[in-house]
């Protein structure tokens, strides 16, 4: 198992650095280059020149890169084009928000889905599958965007039930310690500013986590479809098992096994940023500070956030597979 | 012949598949068989005549849905037919027990295989998780896994075909039930490995008492281990008798096909086998005739028209049944010499099997 760890983490090495070269190389192949966009369209040739000679950009274009990369490797993206803070600070500031906002939404995914696909299959044919097949259908077709959108429309905007933008209410003063505004305000106590953090999640929450949820629904369900006819199935039965035996521990846990690296994808891609969610519901985290940095030319904000946003990609990939063997002794030894 | 009462008596099974939109299939129909403590029989016959159908039937594991089964199986004296899940699962596993074919699929691949002896002997034995290990140590040193306590943390997918087959056997034994199916418990494994496992059976079933009901198209495995045969056709029992009796002397014509299908260690080098001619295809209903008709050599005009009943031998005493208008005689078979051969031949593991020419 360590061996199988220390093998991915290695295969780790290729990936991120192919991904530097090309944020890197995109960056400079920008029109005006690094300098043009940091310093605006009215930059002089001489601003140019200055800015290049001052962050080393009249080097050789490998000297450049190995720079980059030696910063990037501590952490250290510049500072944002347009508040003049570090990238590193501003994406500690807005990643919490992303990872409370996919947790929400995959702990739905998860709860909901799960049982729903199991029992679609155990009622093969019936009513509940039918309309789960098709719901499940509804739910990758419809684009996130529009489905946001319209939740935000109906229960925040005309209903009022649940709030429709940002984090947390703004007049509540609450005391930042980790910027998960839930856990800050459990552990400082503050519960208003816990409860509020929470309901701000529902919307967006739910919203994002449609995709996965269906995705979820449609492997539960073909995935027990296979497995209550194999011949394992039948020998625990042959046993005499209990039936919730038989379900429980051979039908059920050998039909999540699929269900799981689905999970872990999903996952994967949520915490790299729900531009569109994060938008429409004026949220905080990672997606609407992307979709920022794109319409201002941000380039370090760009650069370093997509970086970082790998990198977690890749590690949340990492820890799916080797969670798949634990779950799956066949994988555990190849 | 053992004449203590039987532990299982089946009598008249039917089993019908019938799925929306199709014609219903009767795969079995009307079989009948007993099996006394301590006996072997042997059901044999070609691929699809129903031979895992009937044993499903009789352990209750027949789909819930889209299955009618009619008839009696008594466990015991306790009827099964009709009886409650809760019912059939207490009996499973602990008075009866199945052994399939495919040892690999058979086991699940995401449990070590202790949990999955021990599950067994925690779900009927009054035993707590360490004297259950215990017990799982001791079953699978007595099917002859070396090294046992260290086998039981190992998944099935580290263990050698052999193996594997010996931990189901295990997991059949752990509660030592009074009736144990093998449905065709070798035909996955090598040669070799095939007659260790066939001799573990004799071992550990026959010898315990233990009431066996072997399942095969080998008649190398009949020869070898069973006390009784039934020999089946198109879901139908078409000949038993007691098995040296049937390899001597064949009255019906598929199990004479059958015995002549198989390598014979006293014919010489260019004997030829003769398969039975056509496949398990081509039949007809028994309700217009017998169903082997089209591939039948004997077939004359009145083996059409009814069905044609089991009944027993009026050649042989009370201890023979056969369903044949014109069944073989003795001297066409060549009593004696031929049968003799042929159980020899599949003793040696010849892997002679009542498969057409069409498999
Ligand atoms: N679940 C099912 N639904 C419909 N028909 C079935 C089903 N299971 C078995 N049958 C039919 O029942 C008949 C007997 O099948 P069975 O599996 O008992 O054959 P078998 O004698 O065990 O053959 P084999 O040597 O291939 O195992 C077959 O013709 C098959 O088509
Ligand atoms: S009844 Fe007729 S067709 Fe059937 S096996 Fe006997 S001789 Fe052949
Ligand atoms: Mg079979």
């Amino acid at each position: 198992m360590l061996r199988f760890i220390i093998r991915r983490l290695l295969q780790l090495i290729p990936i991120l650095l192919g991904l530097s070269v090309l944020l890197f190389a995109w960056l400079r192949a920008l029109p005006g280059g690094p300098a043009q966009a940091a310093l605006g369209e009215r930059a002089t040739a001489e601003d140019i020149a200055r800015y290049n000679e001052l962050f080393g950009l009249d080097q050789p274009l490998y000297v450049q890169y190995l720079r980059f990369l030696g910063r990037a490797v501590q952490l250290d993206f510049g500072t944002s084009n347009r508040t003049g803070r570090a990238v590193t600070t501003e994406f500690l500031e807005r990643f919490p928000g992303t990872i409370e906002l996919t947790l929400f939404a995959m702990v739905f995914a998860i709860g909901v889905g799960i049982p729903l696909g199991y029992l679609a299959a155990r009622r093969y044919g019936g009513f509940l599958d039918s309309s789960s097949v098709i719901g499940s259908l509804l739910g990758v077709s419809i684009p996130v965007f529009f489905l946001a959108y319209l939740m935000r429309l109906v229960f925040a905007v005309e209903l009022g039930w649940l709030p429709g933008s940002g984090r947390q209410e703004v007049r509540i003063d609450a005391t930042r310690i980790t910027n998960f505004y839930v856990l800050d305000g459990l552990m400082t106590r503050e519960w208003d500013a816990a409860w509020s953090a929470f309901v701000h999640l529902i919307l967006p929450g739910i919203a994002l986590g449609t995709i996965p949820l269906a995705i979820i629904v449609r492997i539960t369900r073909a995935s027990v479809l296979d497995v209550v006819n194999e011949d394992y199935v039948r020998t625990a039965n042959a046993k005499g098992l209990a039936t919730a035996t038989v379900r429980r521990r051979h039908i059920i846990r050998n039909a999540l096994l699929p269900v799981s690296t689905t999970i872990g994808l999903q996952t994967g891609l949520l915490l790299s940023g729900a531009v569109l969610t994060e938008t429409v519901f004026a949220f905080g985290g990672v997606g609407s500070a992307l979709r920022d940095a794109i319409t201002n030319r941000d380039f370090p904000v760009l650069q370093g956030f997509i970086l970082m946003l790998a990198v977690v990609y890749v590690v949340v990939n990492l820890l799916v597979d080797i969670s798949y063997g634990l779950l799956d002794p066949r994988v555990r030894v190849r | 012949m053992p004449t203590s009462a039987p532990v299982l008596e089946v009598e008249d099974l039917a089993v019908t598949f019938s799925r929306k939109g199709e014609t219903p299939t009767r795969a079995v129909d009307g079989v009948s068989f007993s099996v006394a403590p301590g006996e072997t029989i042997g059901l044999v016959g070609e691929s699809g005549c129903g031979k895992s159908v009937t044993s499903l039937a009789v352990m209750g594991l027949l789909p819930p849905r889209g299955v009618r089964v009619s008839g009696s199986v008594r466990l015991d004296g306790q009827e099964l037919i009709g009886a409650s899940d809760r019912m059939l699962r207490r009996l499973r596993g602990a008075d009866m027990a199945m052994v399939f074919q495919d040892p690999l699929s058979s086991l699940n691949p995401t449990l070590a295989i202790g949990t999955q002896v021990t599950e067994v002997l925690l779900e009927h034995r009054d035993l707590d998780r360490k004297q259950a290990s215990a017990e799982a140590v001791d079953l699978l040193d007595r099917v002859g896994i070396p090294d046992p306590g260290r086998r039981l943390k190992e998944y099935p997918h580290q263990l050698s075909g052999g193996m594997r087959q010996r931990a189901l056997i295990a997991m059949a034994l752990a509660c030592s039930p009074r009736l144990l199916i093998a449905d065709e418990p070798t035909t996955a494994l090598d040669v070799t490995i095939q007659a260790q496992i066939l001799e573990l059976l004799r071992e550990l079933v026959v010898g315990s008492g233990t009431a066996l009901v072997m399942i095969t198209h080998d008649l190398g495995v009949v020869a070898g281990l069973c006390d009784r045969v039934h020999v089946m056709y198109a879901g139908k029992i078409i000949e038993s008798a007691e098995r040296h009796e049937l390899f001597a002397r064949p009255r019906h014509p598929y199990t004479g096909g059958l015995l002549h299908s198989v390598p014979r260690l006293d014919a010489g080098r260019g004997a030829r086998l003769t398969p039975i001619r056509g496949s398990a295809r081509d039949t007809i209903p028994w309700s217009q005739g017998c169903a082997f008709a089209p591939r039948c050599d004997n077939a004359e005009d009145d083996c059409l028209g009814d069905t044609v009943p089991l009944e027993v031998d009026p050649a042989y005493g009370t201890d023979r049944e056969l369903r044949c208008r014109h069944p073989l005689q003795p001297a066409r078979v060549g009593a004696g010499t031929s049968g003799a051969g042929v159980a020899r031949a599949a003793t040696g593991g010849s892997g002679a099997t009542a498969s057409g020419p069409g498999r």
